[in-house]
């Protein structure tokens, strides 16, 4: 057995494991963190993928071990007291999904592309997420969501629903 | 499928990896970034008892300028790599082909020398270490040596890396103002390199001074182009002159046949591709 002391989400863990163990493993069967899911056995597909110290990273091809000492952040983590991350908002607001299956790591590369990179092209959309598989959408509303979060995260953007402030002597 | 059961080894310095590594028998196994191994791993195609990770030793993540030339850790990650001024100043060809390596995340994690020390031929880093002239550093329990790439890649998955060894450094020379471009041919988003080729160029007053040219997955390893090279110094870099020098491709390899790609068509391409990189690279 290993040890591993990680901060997922905020909250910090300290677990015995088998070395064997791997990181998605850990997170969803140690700590219950099911958002995070497994879609494939050849570390192809991207559903898995999750940050690590601010990185994102397949989940299933780094060991629980290898996290050790590090912060992780699932798409668990993403929402703000009950308040969804705009990428999150925009994936709904564009249908960004189908199934859903492959959402929580579209979202989870999408934020860290944006991160790098906060007004991509569409192209740009397409090479980063290239990690991520979809099956249902052909990926057209996955990337207007990634485009459509990309306006929602510009510094001074405001929210929807928000009114524009009156003038002065209107 | 998650992985057989195995010793997990952190050494904090490189001795003490090399120490572990003897320790650990025929079966210990160097862990880099682990974006090959692990999935190796977990589909039980290697078993090994010992594991030893190499992450816990942050010198060998170091990029640094080591006189006339830039020296990458073994640990260093493709993302920093594509991060780093002097690699991007100096070995140009090298951010190019790792900027297509896999894809974001497998770049998060895996490292330069990992790849070169997983020696897959369809792997892009081997093609540029080969084609400029890379020199690998080897730690073992007498000290380290130093190979030149020539001799670093051996056959398929094979390197001069013996047992009880690690892969520390990978020193480039500086390429300096070379004009350099990695032409890679795949189906699919993420998909290894069906062919691909590495280019740098030293260009002088519109003609080719200097000229080097590896491929990727025409062979066991990563193959030199030395007839494209030769073929192109003294010209003008016209289409021409690479079309004509394209036809050099495929001189010296082996190209395999797979699922993938006949020979014959590898072949093909090499010369398509080898035309079009040269001509990008010296627009």
């Amino acid at each position: 057995m290993a040890e591993v002391r990680v901060t997922v989400d905020g909250v910090n863990y300290a677990d015995e494991v088998e070395p064997r163990t791997l990181l998605v493993q850990y997170l969803r069967e140690r700590l219950g963190k099911t958002g995070t899911v497994v879609g494939c056995d050849t570390s192809n597909c991207g559903a898995c993928t999750v940050h690590l110290n601010g990185q994102s990273v397949k989940s299933c091809s780094v060991l629980a071990v290898q996290a050790d000492g590090g912060e992780v952040l699932t798409i668990e983590g993403l929402a703000r007291d009950g308040e969804l991350h705009p990428v999150q908002k925009a994936f709904n607001e564009c249908h960004g999904l189908q199934c859903g299956y492959c959402t929580p790591g579209m979202i989870m590369a999408a934020v860290d592309l944006l991160g790098d990179n906060p007004d991509p092209d569409e192209h740009e959309v397409r090479e980063g997420i290239e990690g991520n598989l979809c099956r249902c959408t052909g990926y057209q509303n996955i990337v207007r969501s990634v485009q459509r979060a990309a306006q929602l995260m510009k510094p001074g953007a405001s929210a929807p629903t928000e009114q524009p402030a009156p003038v002065a002597g209107d | 499928m998650i992985p057989a059961k195995f010793d997990y080894v952190k050494p904090s310095s490189v001795e003490d990896a090399v120490r572990a590594l003897a320790d650990g028998g025929d079966d210990a196994k160097i862990l880099a970034g682990g974006q090959s191994l692990l999935p190796v791993l977990r589909l039980r195609l290697a078993a090994p008892s010992v594991v030893i990770d190499l992450g816990g030793i942050p010198e060998l993540r170091r990029i640094r300028e080591d006189g006339d030339r830039i020296a990458i850790g073994a640990m260093a990650p493709h993302h920093d790599v594509l991060r780093d001024e002097l690699v991007t100043q100096h070995v140009e060809l090298l951010s190019k082909a790792t900027a297509t390596v896999a894809d974001p995340q497998v770049r998060h994690r895996g490292t330069l020398g990992g790849a070169l020390a997983h020696a897959d031929p369809a792997g892009d880093l081997g093609a540029v270490a080969l084609a400029l002239d890379a020199e690998f550093v080897i730690a073992g329990a007498s000290g380290t040596r130093t190979v030149s790439a020539a001799e670093f890649f051996q056959d398929y998955f094979t390197t001069a890396i013996g047992e009880g060894e690690i892969l520390t450094e990978v020193r480039f020379p500086k390429y300096t103002g070379w004009r350099t471009h990695y032409e890679k041919f795949n189906r699919t988003a993420q998909a290894w390199s069906m062919v691909a080729v590495a280019v740098a160029l030293k260009v002088d007053g519109g003609s080719i001074a200097e000229a080097r040219v590896g491929l990727t997955n025409m062979g066991t390893t990563p193959i030199r182009a030395s007839g494209v090279e030769a073929a192109l110094v003294g010209q003008q870099a016209t289409a021409d002159a690479a079309q004509a020098a394209a036809e050099h491709a495929t001189e010296g390899t082996a190209a395999p046949s797979d699922a993938d790609a006949a020979a014959d068509y590898r072949e093909h391409l090499a010369r398509v591709l080898t035309g079009r990189a040269v001509l990008a690279a010296a627009g």
